[in-house]
């Protein structure tokens, strides 16, 4: 009885696939010259768009030398071979049980830690991350610094409170222009 | 005409050099005869090097393929419009361009510096043919854009379908027009350490040509941006290449000189920065020049690898150490003339902006060099992409635009308590607005949070000071507020000019951060299917796939794909996505195939739809869907800081007084932070 059965369940299935294939034929005709349009694709498959292969590969670099991650090499130079291999790879280990850091451990493995987008921070790669922020904080410490020293300078150089506001040697000619001047501003 | 052209070249190294000896020569001994001299040689330098770029062309225009340069970059079916970037599309012609566009700088110097900065123009004729002379040695000794093949071929090989488009005929010369005009600022700093010369006086003579350096090199970078944006594919425009990292360095030294340099004009402050920041800016220039060219870091945009790197390398630490062995030895002659009184001041303020520039020029130096420190150190390459300047810069632009809303709130000299209260209100109102907005919306993330939010406040500056200033207008002199807005900004162009660029950076930063909410799926349809994509501003978007048609065009074979697009079941449009083979005039294959993007920009978001190849030679295709939020905003975003640039460019309107110049203009900029320290 389900041997029967087992074999309708085949016709069934075998019938679906050929209407599946002749439908595909009915529907997409071959285009006049296939070779002008590119390298051939293969259709997207559902782990093609998963987010977490996704993740994966934007943190992984394209061996190609375009400088790009994997994920956004396959999907933009269409004309890449190194890409659509690697994205194999990352969906083999995916479906091998690894997690996403074991696939990017993998890829280090094998291509070394230029297979990363970003160093990975730890050692001689720190300065990398750090030296920046480092520096501008020194840099910031030190302005601080002297702009309270340029500042205490300037309040001891000070006239005294009471005293003249104008320099001594402006003319009366240069106060009537200082006083347009003044009167022309907006606010 | 090629003959004419190497000869030019020769010509044009023989008057460089001569202008150079003279131009040092005759302001070193004050000599009349030998300045007129340098003079003189600035415009031959020009002719010679006219002389050479008209043949190159003349070449490319009758495709002379017995010259290497015409035939490896051009071929008979390629568009007329393209002909025309041939010159600059490849190394040597670039160069050829770069060295011809600086002596017209040199020469124009020439002609249009005013009298009172006359002492300077024999070593400002100097530096330029000195560093045009490089250029044109380079040439002759290792990338002559006039060698000749051994044989003829029928056609040549063409141009890089990426550099067909009309953003690369744009890109390229704008890009080059901002690194080549910092060499004339750089020429005048140099003549003012020489001269020692070094009051504000050489500041007045280079602001413009700063200014114009900045502007070229903003308009090259927004082309650049865009040119990546619709031709290359990937979604973006900006990627932390090496090579466009190496356009923002000089840009951002340049940015920050065009702020600290208000310190010294008004305070006589800042000496030493300001002239540190020009040479800077040159020898980042420089160095964006040997990044690109001699292949040291990989990079999508560089040229192949060459010989010519070589050459760069030495000529920028050659120029570099004497450079700034020469500003070393006038470091006496550069003390300020004021002291900073407040930590709460418009100087300090701007202190800290230069602080923010400089240290994100250094960050994003520091990545870009960090893979070749890296693998001199231990040995292990590395890439450092963009995780990396993200992560580390990212915190400093947003630190960045909250300055550019801190600063002109802050009054000279020193701010009260009073007047802090009275300018931060609307502006601090403004972004809290802003904040609670979007956290009611929903958003969280907080990079974006923080971009919209601090945007709100300095838009809020820039408005509070636009109304203050058109009140303050209005009131005194009975005019309409359209018209005193107008005034306002007419009178005081650098000042209102330079709100404007602010305004302008806002809606960069607006746009970046809304990059971070683009979602994007990949499908395979049938014509007549549909793939949907939910967008980020909640709409919900179809894709249908009605057919792929195949034709011949110019200098190519298309395959095109036709997507019709519904929002929430409502037609928008129809995209077209191609397949591009380009050929040769004999049909023959010359580049891979090439990616042409659809796009349907709006002011939320663009759909962008990439045709990525047929699945067995059938209409089935396989596409990329991405929606990117605000894209639209950046090119807004870029022609506003375009037209506050030009605002602030344009003849005329009150000049700002130079603190220690001879110029007699009124003074007339910040006008609210006098009033307010009355």
């Amino acid at each position: 009885m389900s041997d029967r059965v087992s074999r309708r369940e085949f016709f069934a299935f075998a019938a679906a696939a050929a209407g599946a294939v002749i439908q595909d034929t009915v529907a997409s005709a071959r285009v006049y010259d296939p070779e002008r349009a590119g390298h051939p694709r293969e259709p997207i498959t559902a782990a093609d768009n998963d987010a977490g292969i996704q993740a994966v590969e934007k943190k992984l670099r394209c061996t190609c030398g375009c400088g790009l991650d994997i994920y956004t090499c396959r999907t933009t130079d269409f004309t890449c071979t190194y890409s659509p291999a690697l994205h194999k790879d990352v969906l083999r280990l995916a479906g091998q049980g690894k997690t996403a850091q074991q696939i990017v451990d993998e890829f280090v493995r094998q291509y070394g830690e230029a297979a990363l987008m970003a160093p990975p921070k730890r050692g001689f790669n720190l300065a990398g991350y750090f030296v920046p922020s480092i520096a501008i904080v020194i840099a910031g410490a030190f302005l601080v610094r002297a702009i309270r020293r340029w500042t205490r300078e300037a309040q001891a150089a000070a006239p005294p409170p009471g005293g003249p506001t104008l320099p001594p040697d402006a003319t009366p000619a240069e106060l009537e222009r200082l006083r347009r001047e003044l009167d022309r501003l907006p606010g | 005409m090629t003959l004419l052209g190497s000869l030019s070249l020769w010509l044009a190294l023989l008057v460089g050099l001569w202008g150079a000896i003279t131009g040092f020569a005759g302001g070193a001994q004050r000599r009349a005869d030998l300045q007129q001299s340098a003079r003189n040689a600035t415009f031959a330098l020009f002719g010679a090097l006219l002389v050479a770029v008209i043949s190159l062309e003349v070449a490319i225009f009758r495709h002379d393929f017995s010259l290497q340069y015409v035939a490896s970059r051009t071929s008979r079916n390629l568009p007329t419009f393209y002909l025309w970037s041939a010159l600059y599309s490849g190394q040597e012609g670039s160069l050829l361009f770069w060295a011809a566009v600086l002596s017209l700088f040199g020469a124009l110097t020439q002609l249009l510096t005013s009298r009172r900065h006359r002492l300077y123009l024999p070593y400002v004729a100097a530096v330029t043919c000195l560093v045009a002379s490089f250029f044109v040695s380079v040439m002759l000794f290792a990338a002559n854009p006039f060698q000749r093949l051994p044989f003829t071929p029928l056609d040549g090989s063409g141009m890089n379908p990426q550099l067909q488009n009309p953003g690369m005929v744009f890109h390229p010369p704008m890009l080059y027009l901002g690194y080549i005009s910092i060499t004339i600022p750089f020429a005048f700093a140099i003549a003012a350490l020489l001269t020692k010369k070094l009051d504000a006086e050489w500041l007045v003579a280079v602001r413009k040509w700063t200014l114009v350096s900045w502007l070229f090199l903003s308009v090259g970078l927004l082309i650049g941006m865009w040119w990546a944006y619709v031709e290359l594919g990937w979604g973006g425009y900006w990627a932390w290449d090496p090579v466009e990292n190496a356009a923002l360095l000089p840009w951002l030294v340049m940015t920050a000189f065009l702020h600290s340099v208000m310190v010294q004009e008004k305070r006589g402050m800042l000496k030493k920065w300001n002239l540190a920041l020009i040479i800077g800016a040159w020898v980042l220039s420089i160095f964006g020049t040997f990044l690109t060219r001699s292949g040291v870091i990989s990079s999508v945009h560089s040229f192949t690898q060459s010989p010519v790197g070589y050459f760069f390398l030495v000529f920028l630490v050659v120029s570099a150490i004497a450079s700034f062995s020469l500003y070393a030895t006038r470091l006496p002659l550069l003390e300020a003339e004021a002291t900073l009184e407040s930590m709460v001041s418009r100087e300090a303020g701007f202190l800290f902006n230069n602080l923010l520039l400089i240290g994100i020029a250094f960050s994003v130096l520091w990545g870009t060099l960090f893979p070749i420190l890296s693998e001199a150190v231990r040995g292990t390459k590395i890439t450092v992409g963009p995780p990396f300047f993200n992560q580390v810069n990212i915190p400093l632009g947003l630190a960045l635009l909250a300055m550019t809303g801190v600063g002109p709130l802050i009054a000279w000299r020193r701010a009260s308590v009073s007047n802090l209260r009275r300018q931060f209100a609307v502006p601090t109102t403004s972004g809290v607005f802003v904040l609670l907005i979007l956290l009611v919306a929903g958003m969280r993330d907080i990079g974006a949070l923080m971009a919209f939010s601090i945007g709100g406040f300095v838009l809020g500056t820039v408005v509070q000071e636009f109304a203050r200033g058109a009140r303050a207008r209005h009131r005194q002199y009975g005019e309409p507020i359209p018209v005193a807005l107008l005034q306002l900004l007419s009178r005081n162009r650098r000042r209102y000019g330079g709100y404007i660029v602010h305004v302008a950076i806002v809606l960069l930063f607006v746009a970046f951060a809304g990059m971070a909410f683009k979602t994007e799926t990949q499908a395979t349809l049938r014509p007549g299917e549909t793939a949907t994509l939910q967008g980020p501003d909640g709409h919900v978007y179809a894709f249908t796939h009605l057919g792929i048609s195949q034709y011949n065009a110019l200098n190519r074979q298309v395959t095109a794909a036709l997507v019709e697009v519904q929002r929430d079941g409502k037609p928008m449009g129809r995209l077209r996505t191609e397949k591009r083979q380009h050929v040769d005039a004999l049909g023959r294959p010359t580049f891979e195939p090439s990616t042409e993007v659809g796009i349907m920009s709006g002011l939320r978001v663009d759909l962008y739809v990439v045709l990525a190849g047929l699945v067995n030679g059938t209409e089935q295709a396989v596409f990329r869907f991405t929606i990117n939020p605000l894209v639209w905003w950046v090119w807004f975003g870029g022609l506003v800081l375009v037209i506050g640039g030009l605002i602030v460019l344009w003849p005329g309107g009150t000049a700002v007084a130079v603190k220690g110049s001879k110029a007699t203009s009124a003074q007339a900029g910040y006008a609210v932070k006098l009033e307010a320290e009355r």
